[in-house]
């Protein structure tokens, strides 16, 4: 790392020193030790660990609530971008401070919160448990939970290319005569759409991930509730390290890919509009 | 440009722009489905942590909370935050100074992996923890003979938050740093200041609200994480359970003293989750401003502002 100095500042040995020394030390070596001793096993050992009938629910139910959640999470949170940033209404700047909440909750008070909400006698399980709907402790309340953990991904990503949006663009298509369903659709959808991707994209990896909330409101259960990053815990518990190490090699090379994935979107998205 | 849009946008209620605009039906349908996902998502899960954990009353609520179990998870988790939160603020002030000060080859490398902790479940991150220092870890003979105990102890508890929380100062610090500049500074050492001053006296009053930014965030995250900690905690009541380690325990004894316990830990970490919301809003609102007064100051030189630029000639 060649520093090529374009100032007289001091400093730059010793704080890029301790910045390099901090990083290895709290992130990189754990890090690479995981790797390293997951990579001790053979490849068809890490292979059968990893993919076993347990592990393979879990992964369905991981990726598939994931993916139901940032659905979810893109399609509201663009209304919700959409209706911060266009429209003036009583209580605006409070809904916009709200959307930060699940940054902000710990996981374990959402868990907690969602579950009662949902149960028989909660706020709304009493209205939707007699129609047939759990919302606690089953695969929707998966959804639930990871619907909350993402929500202010897409909303954030979204407003300030809401704010940046040049409104000539619509005016000169409504001036044209198209109507304004017609401009939404030929005109502001493409515009948005790659910054929906990314903030669904970064929604989706958030959720990959989570296990805080999830496990006080699912059912928990082998091959039906059951999420991946549990899956690692209850086999830690059993001191199965090398099964354990094999589902966090999957997941760890998915949250890797992802985002990877995500910064190829961003520089996609940031194409659209340049300021 | 950006003028430009804003003076549209002011006049933006006249007929001729109607055409921009959405009929009032689908406006109003628009703002009701919002509210309603705000409302169902947000509104009612906060709400509902502090209806359920007064239900039975102060008297009862007051009862968990003093409970010996309880108060020592809340001393460890400021213990916990304590330590990790100055250790990142530490490392964020030092890696943002040489990322934003400084010119070097990597620059994005470097960022990309200070980032690297937010896309790594908690979970996964427990577990390299417990493969360096566990029983049958890395390091876990050594720590043996030497009756170390890093994991399901407190040492592995604040390893694993300073990992779940290690971005966080330093990615809100590099960008108001490189807004800065380095004028100043060089300023400064110029009129014969020692670096340290330099940085005591110019850099740390330009970046406080910054800072500040970083460290509630950090905070609030350190002081409820829960994934990371829970793998490395060994959960020994009334030694290594954090505010949401007891939590969980509480509700996981599923009897419904228990349960209005569980909910008025479970308060506490919410009223935190306010408190550094409202920070975080006054400070977004304080250097809205101050980026909106700095705006103008461009713009009444700027040809694009003719109306700021004759209103500040009259004065």
């Amino acid at each position: 790392m060649a520093a090529r100095k374009f100032n007289a500042l001091p400093g730059f040995g010793l704080t890029m020193g301790f910045t390099l020394v901090y990083l290895s030390v709290i992130v990189l070596i754990p890090i690479g030790g995981l790797i390293f001793k997951a990579l001790g096993m053979s490849w068809a050992e890490l292979w059968r660990l990893a993919t076993t009938e347990r592990a393979m629910a879990a992964y369905r139910l991981t990726f598939g609530a994931s993916f139901i959640a940032a659905l979810t999470n893109a399609i509201f949170g663009t209304i919700l971008a959409w209706v911060l940033v266009r429209y003036h209404f009583p209580g605006r700047r409070f809904v916009d401070a709200l959307v930060d909440i699940p940054f902000a909750l710990p996981t374990a008070v959402a868990g907690l919160t969602l579950a009662n909400l949902y149960s028989g006698n909660g706020w709304l399980g009493q209205f939707l448990v007699p129609l047939g709907i759990q919302g606690a402790y089953s695969q929707l309340g998966v959804v639930i939970a990871l619907t909350f953990v993402g929500l202010p991904f897409v909303v954030r990503t979204l407003q300030p290319v809401l704010e940046g949006m040049e409104r000539e663009v619509e005016e000169v298509a409504a001036t044209l005569g198209a109507g304004r369903l017609r401009t939404f659709i030929s005109v502001v959808a493409p515009t948005l759409f790659p910054t929906i991707i990314t903030g669904f994209a970064l929604a989706f990896a958030r959720a990959v991930g989570e296990y805080g909330s999830v496990i006080f409101i699912s059912s928990n259960i082998p091959r039906k509730s059951e999420i991946a990053p549990l899956v690692i815990i209850t086999l830690l518990e059993q001191y199965e390290y090398t099964g354990a190490m094999a589902l966090a090699v999957v997941l760890l090379t998915i949250s890797f890919s992802l985002l990877i994935a995500i910064n190829l979107l961003e520089r996609w998205a940031s194409r659209y509009h340049q300021h | 440009m950006e003028t430009d849009t804003k003076l549209l946008r002011r006049g933006g209620d006249t007929k001729s722009q109607r055409g921009t605009e959405e009929s009032p039906f689908v406006k109003w349908l628009l703002i009701t489905i919002a509210l309603g996902f705000v409302v169902v998502f947000l509104l009612l899960p906060l709400a509902n942590v502090f209806w359920q954990s007064l239900a039975h009353g102060l008297a009862v609520y007051w009862e968990s909370l003093v409970d010996s179990d309880t108060r020592s998870a809340i001393k460890l988790t400021l213990l916990i935050a304590g330590i990790s939160v100055p250790l990142n603020l530490l490392f964020g002030v030092a890696a943002a100074w040489a990322i934003a000060k400084f010119n070097f080859k990597g620059k994005p490398m470097l960022i990309s992996l200070i980032d690297l902790p937010f896309a790594i479940s908690p979970v996964v991150a427990g577990l390299m923890f417990v493969v360096l220092f566990g029983r049958q870890g890395f390091f876990g003979e050594w720590l043996d003979t030497h009756e170390i105990k890093i994991i399901f102890a407190v040492p592995g508890m604040v390893l694993a938050t300073v990992f779940i929380t290690f971005p966080f100062v330093a990615r809100e610090l590099i960008p108001v740093m490189e807004a800065t500049g380095t004028e100043q500074e060089q300023a400064a050492l110029t009129l014969g200041a020692s670096g340290w001053q330099t940085f005591w006296h110019v850099t740390l009053p330009s970046v406080r609200w910054g800072l500040l930014y970083g460290v509630i965030l950090c905070n609030a995250r350190a002081m409820g994480e829960f994934g990371a900690v829970s793998v490395v905690s060994g959960h020994i009541t009334g030694q290594t359970d954090t505010m949401p380690l007891r939590v969980e325990k509480l509700y996981q004894s599923a009897s419904a003293a228990s349960m209005t316990a569980a909910f008025a830990v479970a308060s506490l970490l919410a009223l935190l989750a306010l408190i550094t919301l409202v920070i975080k809003t006054f400070l977004e609102w304080r250097t809205q401003r101050e980026f909106a007064l700095a705006q103008r100051s461009v713009s009444e030189t700027s040809p694009l502002a003719p109306s700021i630029q004759v209103s500040s000639r009259q004065q």
